[in-house]
């Protein structure tokens, strides 16, 4: 885990000072300074190049821009960044340890869970998050429980295979 | 020897995608997405007016917020090209096409009208909510019902539009008639809302120049917008879009964003991103609203004997958008008299555009439900009412197919389905509480090829470097074409770079049509095959080469060596071979088209795709709520380089086309002129809990013919005709025969 001392100051082109916050991003202390009005996604793809989080309506109606907060999935356009002070967030950049992919990443590239690849980071982290909640185990559960996240491309059925090769490997362990 | 490496790829193995783990990692940058230091960030102040002029606009107080550069409107906007013919690209239909902030015109509703630049987003956004545009409105219509008092053909054609061609003696066939059906059928616009919103990045590279990364299907089209719009060179205009995050069509011409980012680039000489909002995703390119009326007329032992098409289809007021609507019924089907007409109807909106399988998946769609109704009339079943009615050759044109193996595709998607075991009067299946309806359509699409060049460099590594600037927006370019390269020189994907999505790159169309797979791949393999000459010249120079004696066509090239195919112990590797010509790498470049042998086979001969679609619905007529818990589609569509890639392209075609049949549709308040579910939440695109079981099938259809690798392209086919099938299957669930797409609870419940 790294830490950056130092504060980052991001709230450039405004008038008022930035906000003091502290977040652990994919493991990673940032100290930073940000504007309130700021979402947690526009921060993660503006401020700090983690444009692997996607934008695919600002609403919170897609999930495009699902991330992780302390293990629960969350669609991070409709949240200030300043009320995540403390908060510990993983976007997709952080899943994989190393060259090793987590099994759900691996599972969507083998299920061809996607196709351009727009709504894939939201899907995946949304997956995630739904193991996490432990509610989901039949096709129909997870069907239903993935339906705050748009495929346009229509993956549907192989975003479902995915989910359910991690899902059916981990009840095995 | 070679033990270590990884086999190479063979055409139609069901590779994973090459790209995949960029994507899944979430490495693969859009449009969006690209860093950029200094940059300044857009955003678009939209009419509220459908039609008028603007007479004031108040930015005195957006002005004054800190953070804001400029704010672009029609009045200190830069220089602009002033003949029509600079903004009309490779896909503009005949017309005026729109210019944002060109002048105080407003032409349709969420029309931009000013443009913010400011230091970041945020600052833009709240600036652009502070603008004041003052209106003088002028009278609208942007119902396509009233617009059909002017519906029309227009004198100048599109380029990509084929007329119908009547046969026979229509009013005779129906008076003569057995059984006969006619109905008026509708489909609702349909918005493309593809998942990235559109979006540019423009560099400013000082000088006059711009990289310009672009969501786009056609790196090359936009480029030469831009230099043509802004008086750009050419050359000093790079345009990038190596990932595209959906389009469906609406990435053939370039979004008014490329534009308003590259003017603010230019008059600032800074660089500048502006991506749409949803609700502005709404307002520019879409499938135009329809109304086709279908009459059929049969014997009285089902066989069709009269055919009478005639569609209109919603265009702008400045441009004359049109389709290939009427002609799939009369191509598909064997029926001695048919006739069509089609016409379109202006009405006050932006300029509808192509999306996925434009015209066929509006026209064969209504067709399918038409031909439905006309089988249950006759009394026949509705899968032997296509096959007793089957043409081997084109209906209209009569010309035969390069193939046609529509056939195998019922047989092979009904036995999947399980079609023998369907009861054929409505309301007779059920299962618990609901009503259970099967339904089939056939769907037809174009095989298409255009010119497309390619380069490829081999290393004396056995590394593979593949340019061309074609697009991947999701389609699999990035990997089918690693995979032809790797089938045709034995060079494992792994040691293969794909480089496409920059018009920097090899010539290649924007990515349509469903032509990228035959046309980039038959660029990609035709150059890996000028390669494999260049190598094996260098293969017989090596020192007593045991390949000295043998011709091209004795030699295969796999795992990286040239092999004799009589003896494969006679070989020379790659590495040896550059060796012994000095090089320290190959290079070849090749440009594929049809030429003009080939125009004159496609006059000769008709290239199409087809499609069996079967549906099965649940509906609980309580509730109105249907289901569609099963699809099977089986398509015929020549040679399949990648059945994975490939099966994704069809599923996706068929959930789009159970949101075209089920779900999305646009409300459009007429007295405002604007269009109410401008967004995700109340425009339904299907969601994973709309979507059940989907069986693709792909049937063996050899045609060595239809363009040079036998492939004839899969990415349209899937929608069409499969809203037919939910429809059909409606019918057969409930007996309720809707011609209005899509079917909505409300249309159930009635």
């Amino acid at each position: 885990m790294d830490h950056i001392t130092g504060s980052q100051d991001l709230s450039a082109g405004t008038d008022l000072p930035g906000i003091p916050i502290t977040l652990t991003i994919n493991g990673r202390v940032r100290e930073l300074s940000v504007a309130p009005w700021v979402t947690l996604l526009d921060l993660l793809r503006e401020r700090l190049d983690l444009t692997g989080t996607k934008k695919g309506c600002d609403h919170g109606q897609c999930g495009a821009c699902t991330v992780l907060v302390d293990g629960k999935r969350i669609n991070s356009c409709l949240k200030l960044a300043v009320a995540y002070d403390g908060a510990e967030i993983t976007t997709i950049e952080g899943l994989a340890q190393g060259e090793a992919l987590h099994p759900l990443q691996q599972a969507f590239i083998d299920r061809d869970a996607f196709q351009c690849g727009y709504c894939t980071p939201g899907q995946i982290c949304s997956g995630i998050g739904l193991m996490n909640e432990g509610r989901a185990s039949t096709r129909d559960e997870v069907r239903e429980l993935m339906s705050g996240n748009i495929c346009r491309c229509g993956a549907y059925t192989n975003i479902t295979d995915a989910v359910m090769d991690v899902l059916e490997k981990e009840s095995v362990k | 020897m070679n033990t270590h490496v990884n086999p190479p790829a063979r055409i139609g193995e069901p590779l994973s995608r090459v790209d995949g783990r960029l994507k899944v990692t979430g490495h693969a940058r859009y449009a969006a997405e690209h860093p950029v230091a200094d940059l300044l960030y857009g955003w678009v102040v939209s009419s509220s007016i459908a039609k008028g002029r603007i007479t004031a606009i108040h930015e005195d107080a957006a002005r004054a917020v800190a953070g804001v550069v400029e704010i672009i409107t029609h009045k200190n906007r830069p220089d602009l090209a002033k003949a029509d013919s600079a903004y009309q690209e490779q896909v503009a239909p005949p017309g005026k096409p729109f210019r944002a902030l060109y002048d105080d015109e407003v032409q349709y509703s969420l029309q931009p009208v000013a443009l913010v630049v400011a230091q970041d987003l945020e600052t833009a956004r709240y600036a652009a909510s502070l603008i004041k545009v003052d209106y003088e409105a002028a009278k609208h219509n942007t119902d396509f019902r009233i617009a059909q008092g002017e519906r029309f053909m227009p004198r100048r054609k599109r380029a990509a539009y084929q007329p119908p061609k009547n046969r026979g003696d229509v009013d005779t066939a129906f008076a003569e008639a057995a059984h006969q059906i006619a109905g008026t059928y509708h489909l609702a616009t349909h918005v493309h809302n593809p998942m990235e919103m559109h979006a540019t990045t423009v560099v400013w590279e000082g000088d006059e120049r711009i990289t310009v990364y672009d969501k786009t299907q056609g790196s090359q089209n936009t480029q030469t917008y831009l230099a043509n719009v802004f008086g750009f060179k050419k050359e000093n205009i790079r345009v990038l879009n190596p990932f595209v995050g959906g389009a469906f069509g609406s990435g053939l011409r370039p979004q008014y964003q490329a534009y308003l980012a590259t003017m603010a680039a230019k008059m600032l000489e800074r660089s500048v991103r502006l991506v749409m909002t949803r609700p502005q995703m709404f307002s520019h390119v879409h499938r135009p609203e329809a109304l086709q009326a279908v009459s059929l007329a049969t014997d009285s032992q089902g066989h069709l004997t009269g055919m009478r098409t005639e569609a209109t289809t919603a265009t702008s007021r400045f441009e004359n958008y049109m389709e290939t609507v009427v002609n799939w019924g009369l191509m598909a089907y064997a029926c001695p008299n048919a006739e069509a007409d089609y016409t379109i109807a202006p009405v006050d909106s932006y300029t509808p555009g192509d999306m996925r399988a434009p015209g066929a998946a509006t026209g064969m769609t209504l067709f399918e439900i038409a031909m439905d109704e006309m089988a249950y009339e006759a009394n026949v079943d509705p899968l032997e009412f296509r096959l007793i009615n089957y043409s081997e050759k084109d209906a209209m044109h009569d010309t035969p197919y390069t193939s046609k193996a529509l056939k195998e595709a019922y047989a092979e998607g009904a036995a999947k389905f399980g079609w023998d075991s369907r009861s054929m009067a409505p309301r007779s299946m059920r299962d618990g509480s609901e009503l259970v309806g099967w339904g089939v359509a056939t769907g037809m699409w174009d095989a298409m090829f255009q010119k497309t060049s390619a380069r490829a460099r081999l290393s004396a590594n056995g590394d593979l470097l593949l340019e061309t600037a074609a697009s991947d927006i999701g389609t699999g370019t990035y990997t089918i074409l690693a995979q032809i390269a790797s089938d045709t020189l034995g060079i494992p994907v792994e040691q293969i770079s794909v480089k496409i999505g920059d018009s920097d790159l090899p010539m290649s169309p924007i990515e349509g049509g469903s032509w990228t797979a035959a046309s980039a791949g038959a660029a990609v393999e035709a150059t890996c095959q000028s390669l494999g000459k260049k190598l094996f010249e260098a293969a017989q120079k090596v020192k007593n080469s045991p390949l000295a004696d043998a011709k091209i066509d004795d030699v295969r090239f796999d795992y990286g060596r040239l092999l004799s195919k009589t003896d494969p112990d006679k070989s020379v590797s790659y590495g040896e071979a550059m060796a012994a010509a000095g090089e320290v790498s190959i290079e070849a470049e090749e440009t594929v088209s049809s030429g003009i042998s080939g125009m004159i086979s496609q006059m000769r001969k008709s290239r199409n795709t087809h499609s069996a679609v079967f549906a099965e619905v649940k509906v609980d007529e309580e509730l109105g709520v249907v289901r569609v818990t099963r699809v099977v589609c089986a398509v015929a569509a020549g040679r399949i380089i990648n059945p994975k890639t490939a099966r994704s392209q069809i599923l996706g075609g068929v959930v789009m086309g159970i949101g075209m049949g089920l779900h999305e549709e646009t409300f459009v308040d007429h007295r405002l002129g604007r269009i109410m579910n401008h967004d995700l939440a109340e425009y339904h695109v299907p969601a994973n809990a709309d979507i059940h079981d989907i069986e693709v099938i792909f049937v063996d259809e050899p045609d060595p013919e239809v363009t040079p690798m036998g492939v004839k392209g899969v990415g349209e086919i899937g929608i069409v005709g499969t809203a037919a099938a939910v429809a059909n299957a409606i019918f057969h669930a409930t007996g309720k025969r809707l011609r209005d797409l899509p079917i909505t609870i409300d249309k159930i419940l009635e």
